[in-house]
């Protein structure tokens, strides 16, 4: 019997979910885990019950609401009615087709992103899909993770499967000591500013090497957050004892009996030494620094102590355009050091960065000192357990005692689909993910950046090297 | 959902030169608070539009069906509402140097056609329709080609997406046609714990 060739993880999990291949199709693959919000699953549902199809499998679908949700004064209704009947319409939809929901007043509920692996429904070796693209974060689990759209959201609850081409494999390897005050997000903006912003375009991400082994799973997820900001949909790291030590004991992990037998099958999902990639970057993490976006891309970024770049001294003349609309937009001039921006708003959150890991990060910062006048802090937890946790260890006290104002759980500021907006021409110090234009409200301008470096903004007025603190 | 079908069309086209048109800037997110699926053109590049001298505010190319636009066109978040938008205003096909993955496949089952061209062949379009706001490009899905004027070009595109928007085939329809192996999948994903929710939680 010829030997099996070597596979990546990526090729592992797919082939275990593929329901049919033939040759010039896209291969129709099985979907462990669907998690739907309010934004993109309400036409899915309204063609379904016109098509008059049924939920296949309500029991692997999981519904929350978080893109619109208020992050204060949660016993009201949301202040736009629009915004209202689209987080009642996922609770009708969720209660119709008997899926579970944690509902706005679970202390359960919150960014789908940050409940899906604190409630253990994310579990290595899954397929997990949700319309929203930020769904890689799940990758850090080793699940091959990816957002779609609506249509597609409809084929899953109609069929529990997607019609998919395998992706291209691409490994990004980060290896060397982490200098301190460098931290998972400083990983991500160097990787997506060395990649490029299209870097990964048509590709699942491996991330591998020391530095990401070395990461808490909680990094790790901020890392395989942002790998669509270079274009891949997915983004993994194989799981190891902290994968499984951060899932023990969790609701919806395996049972206690049969956790061994799931550990030992997790076990297997790794990249087999001789498996080869399409594309491979290797990055050196020892010379990185904590990183601010200055333009409107996430890889439009620099280190914390250099200077916003001159587009007249850029190669590339699309780049170069490019970047001149971005300082147009952002209302910076080239070469004017990072640390001279001041910042209006700070707000620390997002599916990306807002797990406790993330709150104690910025709360160190905020020990002891208080926001600079004129700017206004928001802290807004990923979820109501990790609020609840944060309560716990006193984070809102000190925050409070800072001047930051201390929030209950959703996507908020991250895209402004709730009150939580920037005006238009404030600049913001921003945890989360994209600083495209107006993402966080019309003509606001968004800088992308660390917990710890945004609580500093918070509290010096402008950017500053937190390591200095 | 059925899409519309798309064999041949023949249009004026939009030139929309720069890269990296992310979907916050085709259809902001305070537009998507509503649960319909059709009604996003009035929205699309909502801030955009706000410039008078913004190509869609130009009323040469009114009713022109064809965008043709800068590498990574569609970066950014899955909302469909961005080729909704797109559909809703008329827009059939798009022409760029690459597309965003998510958004490619949103296109497909929305019913718009996307090609890729060579970056110095798209530069070519886009300089046509901004001296020339009038001239026509033919996008032909059966032949795969790309007409403008004499030139012609053509493209690759992914067979079974092609197929279906020749045909206009509504995607749910194709896959329910293997519910058998559907069904041996999930008795085969029943007989082991990778992948199984504990739904005591």
């Amino acid at each position: 019997m010829a030997e099996e060739p070597p596979r990546t993880l990526v090729d592992k999990i797919w082939d275990a979910h593929v329901v049919r291949t033939v040759p010039d199709e896209p291969d129709l693959l099985y979907v462990d885990l669907h998690l739907a919000h309010e934004v993109t699953s309400p036409q899915a549902f309204e063609a379904l019950r016109l098509a008059k199809r049924q939920v296949r499998r309500p029991d692997l679908t999981v519904a929350v609401p978080d893109h619109n949700v208020p992050t204060r004064n949660r016993h009201l209704p949301a202040s736009d009615p629009v915004s209202q009947k689209q987080i009642e319409t996922l609770r009708h939809n969720a209660r119709e087709n008997g899926l579970l929901l944690f509902d706005i007043d679970d202390v359960r509920q919150g960014i789908v992103h940050v409940i899906g692996p604190e409630q253990g429904l994310t579990q290595p070796g899954m397929v997990i899909v949700c319309g929203d693209s930020h769904t890689s974060t799940h990758g850090a689990f080793g699940a091959l993770a990816f957002g779609i759209g609506t249509s597609e959201v409809e084929h899953v609850l109609a069929t529990q499967t997607l019609q998919q081409r395998r992706p291209k494999s691409m490994a990004v390897r980060v290896d060397g000591d982490l200098p301190p005050g460098v931290t998972p997000k400083d990983v991500i903006l160097a990787i997506i500013n060395t990649v490029g912003v299209d870097g990964g375009t048509g590709h699942a991400v491996e991330y591998g090497g020391r530095t990401v082994e070395r990461m808490s799973v909680e990094g790790r997820m901020t890392v395989c957050n942002m790998t669509i900001e270079f274009g891949a949909r997915a983004g993994l790291v194989a799981p190891d004892d902290e994968t499984f030590a951060y899932l023990e004991g969790r609701p919806f992990a395996p049972d206690p009996e049969v956790w061994d037998e799931a550990v030992s099958l997790w076990r297997e999902l790794r990249t087999d030494p001789d498996a080869t990639f399409d594309k491979v970057v290797s990055i050196d993490a020892s010379c990185m620094a904590p990183y601010v976006t200055w333009g409107t891309t996430p890889a439009q970024s620099v280190r914390v102590d250099e200077a916003v770049p001159d587009p007249e001294k850029m190669d590339d003349p699309t780049e170069a355009a490019a970047a001149q609309r971005a300082l147009d937009y952002m209302s910076l001039e080239p070469d004017m050091p990072i640390t001279d921006i001041p910042v209006d708003v700070v707000f620390i959150g997002s599916c990306t960065n807002s797990r406790i890991e993330d709150l104690r990060a910025a709360a160190d910062v905020a020990r002891g000192r208080h926001v600079a006048p004129g700017v206004t802090a928001l802290v807004v937890p990923g979820s109501g357990l990790v609020r609840a946790q944060a309560e716990e260890e006193g984070l809102d006290e000190i925050f409070g005692e800072a001047g930051f104002e201390w929030r209950e759980a959703g996507c908020s500021m991250c895209l402004a689909m709730n009150d939580d907006v920037l005006a238009p021409g404030q600049r913001s110090a921003s945890t989360s993910n994209r600083n495209f234009q107006g993402r966080q409200g019309p003509g606001g301008r968004t800088h992308l950046v660390s917990p710890a470096r945004a609580a500093a903004a918070a509290v010096h007025g402008h950017f500053t090297d937190v390591r200095e603190i | 959902m059925a899409i519309e079908a798309f064999k041949s069309l023949t249009s004026a086209a939009i030139p929309l030169d720069r890269p990296d048109i992310d979907t916050d800037q085709i259809i902001p997110a305070q537009y998507m608070k509503r649960i319909e699926r059709s009604g996003y053109g009035r929205y699309l590049f909502d801030a955009l539009r706000r410039d008078p001298d913004f190509v869609l505010n130009d009323a040469r190319y009114e009713g022109a069906k064809i965008l043709v636009a800068g590498r990574n066109f569609g970066c950014g978040s899955s909302r469909e509402h961005a080729p909704w938008a797109l559909e809703d205003y008329g827009i059939r096909a798009i022409i760029a140097p690459s597309f965003a993955d998510i958004f490619r496949n949103n296109c497909v089952n929305v019913g718009i056609v996307t090609i890729v061209l060579e970056e110095d062949t798209v530069k070519e379009l886009i300089e046509r329709s901004t001296t020339e706001p009038a001239a026509e490009i033919t996008v032909d899905l059966e032949r795969c080609e790309v007409r403008a004027g004499d030139d012609v070009w053509t493209f690759e595109v992914d067979a079974f997406h092609r197929e279906r928007l020749l045909k206009g085939l509504d995607h749910i329809d194709l896959t329910l046609q293997y519910e058998d192996a559907i069904a041996a999948h999930e008795r085969r994903r029943a007989r082991n714990h990778l992948g199984s929710l504990n739904h005591h939680g």
